[in-house]
């Protein structure tokens, strides 16, 4: 099955990173083989809506799951509209993350476990182009 | 004439300066609180209001029996308020700027245009001022489209006196665009001359002339008058510390109804914005 962990490197040894929206990279691996595929987070800087956006790149991966630290309202409200499960907790590196959710068959964090508040790093009070 | 005050750092006194002044003007005045977040001049010109109207903002509602989930609105949304998810669209009315591009692009022609209240306007009288302000609704984060609206009732016919939100940000940038004139309020201290500072870079952006008010004059540091000084910045009124103005103020009392030899002092302040303008 394939995941995404939010990293902030490019590889399974990276420190895994606990923000979702606005994090380095997604990692996004085969949960057996380990095989992966490592995106540079294009979303960093947004002025708002990082969330949505991230949310929306990680569906068009066809991922199972999510695994990270923090998952805000926006990217939420994305992920659980494509059903896509979240799992809240990441430690170590990507590579330990993944063991370490393989042991509990990967099961979705609850509700309000993986809700909460974003970076809110955006305003909405639109930018110069 | 439009006149706007402004500031860069809040509580420096511009309701009080903007109140002042509009009081002081003899004949009809128009005055227009556009800091919609916060309103306050009400408090000391007590309008009478007559008529409230709502403001509202179109955002999208998408069809997705004709929608094929192509991506199109997401890609061009700049505020990342659309999603397109493998069969399902979700839209973010919160972040949406009512720009009207998503709508205008979707090749099915999917998406139409639905308003959502954001605040509201109210209009009224306060002795010989006509007086309007906007209130942004709790949890609503876009004050420019309520002071676009405020601003369609200028009368260019009559002076306007416009009360501008703190800061130097886009509801600033919206309520002091196209001014005359702008008063910028400031206070002799390290962060009044910080924010003064980036005000004026604003201004000069906005091309609209501007003059300083300093008030609490008598007390802090020398800085400002300095930077002004050096800077060609003229510096239309100093205001003292008094005691008693913050008291006033504290009361909802306008200084021009208590402390007649006021209203001399920003009658003056008004004829110098003329002419500075001019110049």
């Amino acid at each position: 099955m394939k995941v995404c962990v939010t990293s902030q490197g490019d590889n399974l040894d990276s420190p895994a990173d606990p923000r979702f929206g606005r994090c380095g990279y997604f990692i996004i691996a085969d949960a057996e083989t380990l095989e992966f595929e490592a995106i540079k987070n294009p979303n960093v800087d947004a002025t708002g809506g990082a969330g949505i956006k991230s949310g929306q790149l990680v569906v068009g991966k066809d991922v199972k799951a999510v695994i990270t630290g923090k998952v805000g309202p926006n990217a939420l409200k994305t992920l659980e509209a494509a059903g896509v499960d979240m799992i809240i907790g990441v430690s170590g590196s990507v590579r330990e993350t993944i063991e370490r959710h393989k042991k509990s068959d990967f099961k979705p964090s609850q509700g309000t476990d993986a809700g909460g508040r974003g970076m809110s790093k955006g305003r909405g009070q639109g930018r110069n182009r | 004439m439009i006149i706007s005050i402004a500031s860069g750092k809040g509580g420096t006194g511009k309701t009080t300066v903007a109140v002042s002044l509009a009081l002081s003007i003899e004949g009809e005045a128009q005055f227009l609180d556009c800091d919609v977040e916060e309103p306050n001049a009400h408090i000391f010109l007590k309008p009478e209001i007559k008529e409230t109207r709502d403001v509202a903002i179109p955002v999208p509602e998408i069809d997705e029996s004709r929608c094929d989930f192509c991506g199109r609105c997401a890609e061009i949304c700049a505020y990342n308020a659309i999603a397109v998810l493998k069969d399902n669209v979700l839209t973010f009315p919160h972040s949406c700027h009512g720009c009207g591009g998503c709508s205008l692009l979707c090749p099915q022609k999917a998406i139409t245009e639905v308003d959502k209240k954001i605040g509201v306007l109210e209009f009224g009288n306060s002795g010989n001022l006509q007086f309007a302000h906007g209130k942004l609704n709790i949890g609503e984060a876009m004050s420019p489209p309520i002071i676009r609206a405020l601003k369609k009732f200028i009368n260019p016919a009559m002076p306007v006196i416009i009360d501008a939100p703190p800061g130097t940000s886009c509801p600033v940038i919206e309520a002091s665009k196209g001014s005359d004139f702008c008063v910028l309020v400031t206070e002799p201290t390290p962060f009044g001359l910080n924010d003064l500072v980036l005000a004026v870079e604003v201004l000069r952006k906005l091309a609209v002339p501007f003059g300083v008010v300093i008030n609490r004059a008598d007390i802090g540091d020398d800085k400002t008058e300095l930077y002004c000084k050096k800077n060609n910045i003229p510096v239309l009124m100093r205001i003292p510390f008094e005691r008693e103005i913050a008291s006033l103020y504290s009361q909802g009392i306008p200084i021009v109804q208590k402390k007649k030899e006021y209203t001399r002092k920003f009658r003056d302040l008004f004829e110098l914005i003329k002419e500075t303008a001019i110049k």
